[in-house]
């Protein structure tokens, strides 16, 4: 049975508009806007849909999607598991919010070793709030595991050894790697499948298994990379609104504008 | 302050160096406060006619290593880990810079964890704060919001800089800098690795996007693969190329070679027409650099439009059709 641990994040919806994005400058913190629910890291969902993927390919696997934070909304971190995943591992805990990345992955890695470890790591390649793509690269050192990232697609050609697909800016790339190993998943693997009504279901009557720092042992992380400061630039709209008669004229007096301008 | 600041420059397909070292020398001069610079190169890289000799460095360690040059272009890195990890525990720099390259994005984080540091991804700005720490801004959130980030403690850092944000420094060669000859153990674990097989180029019809003077793209708000044709079109008329929004793309609209945006394409054209984009802050990561952007799109509120120069709030299928007509007709009597 193949072991893969899918690491997820709980992130603010991407889909609110810029104009809803606020921050607390005082308390260094993005105050999330009433209302909207969070979501699992898009990457994240891209990498537990490879999982499955690996399952459909025939592969017998147990999938475990593990998550670090606090304040987690459980429909929310449900999700992988209503498209397949088989269990949900959380490090639930108010100091999390004051790791640095090091800390993030020490306690990823202390986690799925809990769990018994893993042949295959699968994390999103980075993730939509702070965009430091680092933790899976951290954790794979911590882990002292083959590390190969922005992969759109894994074939298994044996008990131990994968062949991937590595996007490049001019193509792709075909990598050979041994497992254990970890990798990062890219969009261009593909979008998540949709849950039914049968995985919503059995989903809603699983449980996570609760871990806290204390319970891992990780009591004395030190932050040493701290965000000190956090601010929204300003941004000056001068967009002139071309309105013509209706919509085609619109069309065709921008054109002649553009035109104008040296633009087309 | 201890031990000089080690830039590691990344290396091109033909073995010259990537022109982002010229941004890592201005960035390291920001926050040398009296620290001189070396550069880690390759000694393939680091002949004595090439380039390095026109940049403004203290020192070059020369690094040969049987396998270290292929590894620029392996994906991998494993190599460059290794040696760069080898390199500054021997010497004790304390400050690494890297570009955001496919490579440094990769190396930074690594060697910052093999010598128990902290790595500063992504930086658009330095400074040096009271206690003569890095300070490091980065845009976080798609790009909705700037962050500052300092570390604490006098541990190694490797410093992670965007290409672009900084000016590439002037050359000089009116001093040459020491060379040093690094030999390191060949890196060659007992257990096996990661190994590229076959680098595959995918040809992209049309023109490639970051050398594109004009740029059409669609989004979701097009609803379907088939207005892409149309923009295509648009292209052939405009010389332009075809970009897309990561929606399109994920949705299967467009292939992912189009994708502009924080993940995809960085684009730096002088015009960008979109429609049916919203502009998210992650899409606009990707366009921030186009001097003239163009929306079209049905809400108003939508955030293309606080980026633009001319928008037109309207359907795209009665706008594109119109726009086209006129811009074939304005073409031709150029």
């Amino acid at each position: 049975m193949l072991k893969i641990a899918v690491c997820a994040k709980q992130v603010p919806d991407t889909e609110i508009p810029a104009s809803q994005f606020v921050v607390d400058e005082d308390s260094v913190a993005v105050i999330p806007p009433p209302g909207v629910q969070p979501i699992v890291n898009g990457f994240d969902m891209n990498a537990v849909e490879t999982a499955l993927r690996v399952r459909d390919e025939g592969t017998e696997c147990e999938i475990t999607v593990f998550s670090v934070g606090t304040g987690f909304v459980m429909d929310v971190m449900k999700k992988p598991l209503a498209i397949g995943a088989d269990n949900l591992v959380l490090v639930d805990d108010p100091a999390t919010e004051d790791l640095d990345a090091t800390g993030t992955a020490l306690a990823l890695q202390a986690a799925i070793n809990a769990e018994g470890g893993a042949d295959l790591i699968l994390c999103g390649r980075q993730a939509s709030d702070w965009d430091q793509a680092h933790v899976p690269l951290i954790l794979g050192e911590l882990m002292e595991l083959p590390t190969v990232t922005l992969i759109r697609s894994i074939d298994m050609v044996g008990p131990d050894e994968l062949r991937l697909e590595r996007v490049a800016s001019d193509g792709y790339q075909v990598i050979a790697t041994p497992m254990p190993a970890l990798l990062t998943i890219t969009n261009e693997a593909g979008e998540p499948r949709y849950a039914n009504m049968r995985g919503i279901m059995a989903a809603s009557r699983k449980q996570p298994k609760v871990y806290d720092l204390t319970g891992l042992r990780l009591t004395n992380l030190t932050q040493r990379l701290k965000m000190t400061r956090l601010f929204v630039p300003e941004t000056e709209s001068e967009v002139e609104i071309i309105q013509g008669e209706d919509d085609a004229d619109s069309g065709r007096l921008l054109a002649l504008q553009m035109h104008d301008e040296g633009l087309i | 302050m201890p031990a000089e600041i080690l830039i590691i420059p990344d290396i091109r397909a033909d073995g010259s160096i990537d022109p982002t070292a010229l941004e890592l020398l201005s960035a390291s001069r920001i926050i040398a406060d009296g620290r001189t610079v070396a550069a880690f190169l390759p000694a393939e890289a680091a002949t004595d006619d090439s380039e390095w000799r026109d940049l403004d460095l203290d020192a070059v360690y020369r690094v040969e290593h049987p396998r270290l040059l292929e590894d620029y272009r392996s994906g991998i890195y494993d190599v460059i880990t290794h040696a760069a990890t080898e390199l500054v525990r021997r010497n004790g720099h304390q400050t690494v810079l890297l570009p955001k390259t496919d490579m440094g994005s990769i190396v930074g984080p690594r060697l910052a964890a093999r010598l128990g540091g902290a790595h500063l991804a992504d930086c658009v700005d330095l400074t040096l704060n009271n206690a003569g720490r890095i300070a490091a801004t980065r845009p976080v959130h798609g790009g909705n919001a700037l962050a500052i980030y300092e570390v604490e403690d006098d541990i190694p850092q490797t410093v992670e800089i965007r290409p672009g944000a900084f000016e590439p420094a002037l050359s000089r060669n009116d001093r040459q800098p020491t060379i040093q000859d690094v030999t390191l153990s060949d890196h060659s674990p007992n257990t096996p690795r990661p190994e590229l097989l076959e680098a595959v180029a995918e040809e992209v019809a049309g023109i490639p996007l970051e050398a594109a003077e004009t740029v059409v793209a669609g989004g979701r708000g097009l609803g379907g693969p088939e207005p892409f044709e149309d923009l295509r079109t648009l292209c052939h008329t405009l010389n332009a190329a075809l970009g897309a929004s990561r929606a399109a793309c994920d949705a299967g609209w467009l292939d992912h070679s189009h994708q502009v945006g924080l993940t995809g394409k960085k684009i730096n054209p002088k015009t960008y027409i979109t429609f049916g984009i919203s502009g998210a802050s992650q899409h606009m990561a990707g366009c921030s650099s186009a001097r003239n952007i163009i929306a079209v799109n049905k809400d108003r509120s939508a955030n293309i439009f606080a980026h633009s120069r001319f928008g037109v709030v309207g359907d795209w299928s009665k706008v594109l059709p119109a726009f086209m007509a006129a811009c074939a007709e304005l073409r031709d009597d150029d």
